[in-house]
């Protein structure tokens, strides 16, 4: 049999986009998606699907991609397969809000994850580049029942074990963990491969699996909000930057010292 | 069940000493416990925990629940976060703050999730809306581009607080509060995670989350190479050195030396930034710096935004003569 592995991964607004093109809508406590910029696939979301690859190029399994949503762009999301992931599953209903609360989402691809019958391991990214939560991957684990290891930059598997190095302030720990397990990565794991042209082509000929609420078993209590946005706003620096400045840069550096002097901050 | 009542604050303690986290923690939950007019109580989780039990109720904890077993002398998730649900249950509290920090970067949404209930994530701050007794949160979110005030239907309402967000209150030790012992039975067979090995990275020195000068090198460095300048600097300042993602990302430093909203918080006295652009995301990680100082060739770097001082310059040139100024300077 072999292993099955599932990626759990977030559409999200692209970070690296220009600050100038970052909006609020605060009456609908939103931000507006910019129209000149495509969406991308969350970047430690990228690293999962990067971590899911490196133990299929070593051993037999399939690579499974999920993702929750009420809308896609599907050439953006096809990207993992693209890198070489086999298949894609797309939770897609306009009730599927997926901002600031978790708790549904969470729910959303656990019920998904069951009604594919389970995986041996589960990767997910740390946390989205949008809404900063990092509680969806922990909330599945919590949900299914399953091992959870947080903040991995490698993952294997390794005689029925997730084995993982994880990252702690001071360095990294290795730990296992029994199987069925969920893994959350962070970007230490090392850059994503790139598709390749073989893995473009594939990706086009592929077509996800879409899946609405009604596919999905789901009691009320579980579709129930947990936490309520009450206001969003772009905070305001009020910090004045005063520029040093010198006969040349070498000048700048030494003023720049006796500022701090003058300052008593050195 | 009777109504759920008080603050319920989960301090971490290491070697018989209370966590600093877990001093901010009850800061945080003074505040909060005065609005609601309720109690302030700490768990602390461990084999023995009766000297941070002392100090957490001269931070300023009403009550210390002891949860103690012998398999919670060292963190281990599954097993500590066992014994936040029972505690949970037991206690009722009507609201759970938790730092943080690594450990509670995965014990607040799992005990979330665990309890049915709702996650206020990373928070700046936290008050209470005195009509209603619900607790508002305001949190960082898009990388700290936008701030987002949020609340929790359901009780206990839990929020992750930012480490260092909140500053601990001074050591009162005529205050008076009550130890509650609470054991717990836990069972060994509860760890599905077992630590294997463990190796450390850090730099020697000064501990960069507790520097009080903190020197950060970024991609504009080009390099490992450069970050070696940056050392002496921060040598001759008693600082450590630190640096963005993008430098870690490219190997040029490990990991533990990142700053940012998913490094390491800091609030060092002097912060000299060089070659970093100041994205958010750095940013998340250095908004408690008091003085903000940035080197960077482009005089419109998003960095000069949030510094007090700033050089337009290429680091090549300012930071040798910059080291080399300070370097008087402290010798005189």
């Amino acid at each position: 049999m072999p292993l099955k592995i599932a990626v759990l991964a977030k559409q999200v607004l692209d970070p690296e986009m220009p600050m100038a093109a970052f909006r609020i809508d605060s009456d609908a406590k939103r931000v507006v998606p910019p129209a000149n910029i495509p969406p991308v696939v969350n970047g430690f979301d990228e690293n999962a699907v990067e971590a899911a690859l490196q133990i299929k190029d070593a051993k037999d399994a399939t690579v499974t991609v999920i993702s929750t949503g009420s809308s896609f762009a599907l050439d953006v999301m096809k990207k993992p397969l693209s890198m070489g992931a086999d298949e894609l599953v797309l939770l897609q209903d306009d009730d599927f809000d997926n901002t600031i609360d978790s708790f549904q989402t969470a729910q959303l691809l656990a019920a998904a994850i069951r009604k594919l019958e389970g995986f041996d391991l589960i990767i997910c990214g740390r946390q989205a580049s949008d809404w900063d939560n990092a509680q969806v991957p922990l909330g599945v684990a919590e949900i299914l029942g399953v091992s959870c290891v947080s903040l991995g930059k490698k993952v294997d598997v390794v005689d029925g074990k997730a084995i993982v190095e994880r990252i702690v302030p001071d360095g990294y720990q290795v730990v296992e963990a029994s199987l069925p397990a969920l893994v959350t990565v962070s970007n230490e794991l090392g850059q994503p491969r790139y598709p390749t042209l073989r893995g473009i082509m594939a990706a086009t000929r592929k077509r996800p699996t879409v899946w609405s609420k009604g596919d999905l078993d789901l009691d009320d209590s579980q579709s129930e909000a947990r936490v309520t946005l009450r206001q969003l706003f772009i905070p305001v620096s009020d910090q004045e930057c005063e520029f040093v400045e010198g006969e040349d840069a070498a000048d700048a550096g030494r003023q720049l010292a006796l500022k701090l002097r003058e300052a008593k901050i050195i | 069940m009777a109504d759920a009542t008080g603050v319920l604050v989960i301090g971490q303690s290491s070697a018989g000493a209370l966590d600093s986290t877990a001093a901010e923690l009850l800061a945080a939950g003074r505040g909060v416990a005065a609005s609601l007019g309720e109690d302030l109580s700490i768990a602390l989780l461990g084999d023995a925990v009766d000297a941070p039990a002392q100090q957490a109720i001269a931070h300023g904890a009403d009550r210390v629940y002891a949860v103690t077993s012998p398999l919670l002398s060292e963190y281990q998730a599954d097993l500590y976060l066992a014994a936040m649900d029972s505690l949970c249950r037991e206690v009722n509290p009507r609201v759970v703050l938790i730092s943080r920090t690594n450990e509670g970067r995965e014990l607040a949404p799992r005990l979330a999730f665990r309890l049915g209930v709702g996650l206020a994530q990373d928070c700046l701050e936290v008050s209470v809306d005195e009509s209603s007794k619900t607790l508002l949160a305001n949190r960082p979110v898009y990388g700290g581009n936008a701030i987002a005030v949020v609340s929790c239907e359901h009780t206990p309402q839990i929020a992750a607080i930012r480490p260092k967000a909140y500053e601990a209150t001074e050591l009162d030790s005529s205050r008076q509060g009550q130890v509650v012992s609470f054991p717990v039975d836990l069972d060994a067979s509860q760890a599905r995670v077992r630590v294997v090995e463990t190796v450390r990275e850090e730099s020697e020195g000064v501990k960069l989350e507790e520097a009080r000068v903190v020197v950060s090198g970024g991609r504009g460095l080009g390099g490992p190479e450069p970050f070696a300048g940056l050392e002496d600097l921060a040598k001759i300042l008693g600082g450590a050195v630190g640096a963005s993602r993008a430098a870690v990302d490219s190997g040029w430093v490990p990991p533990s030396y990142q700053v940012g909203l998913t490094g390491k918080s800091i609030t060092p006295d002097l912060y000299i930034t060089v070659a970093i652009s100041g994205a958010s995301q750095h940013m998340a990680g250095c908004s408690g710096a008091k003085c903000i100082v940035a080197i960077n060739k482009d005089a419109d770097a998003n960095i000069f935004k949030d510094a007090r001082y700033g050089v337009v310059g290429d680091w090549e040139t300012v930071i040798p003569a910059l080291t080399e100024a300070v370097r008087e300077l402290m010798d005189s």
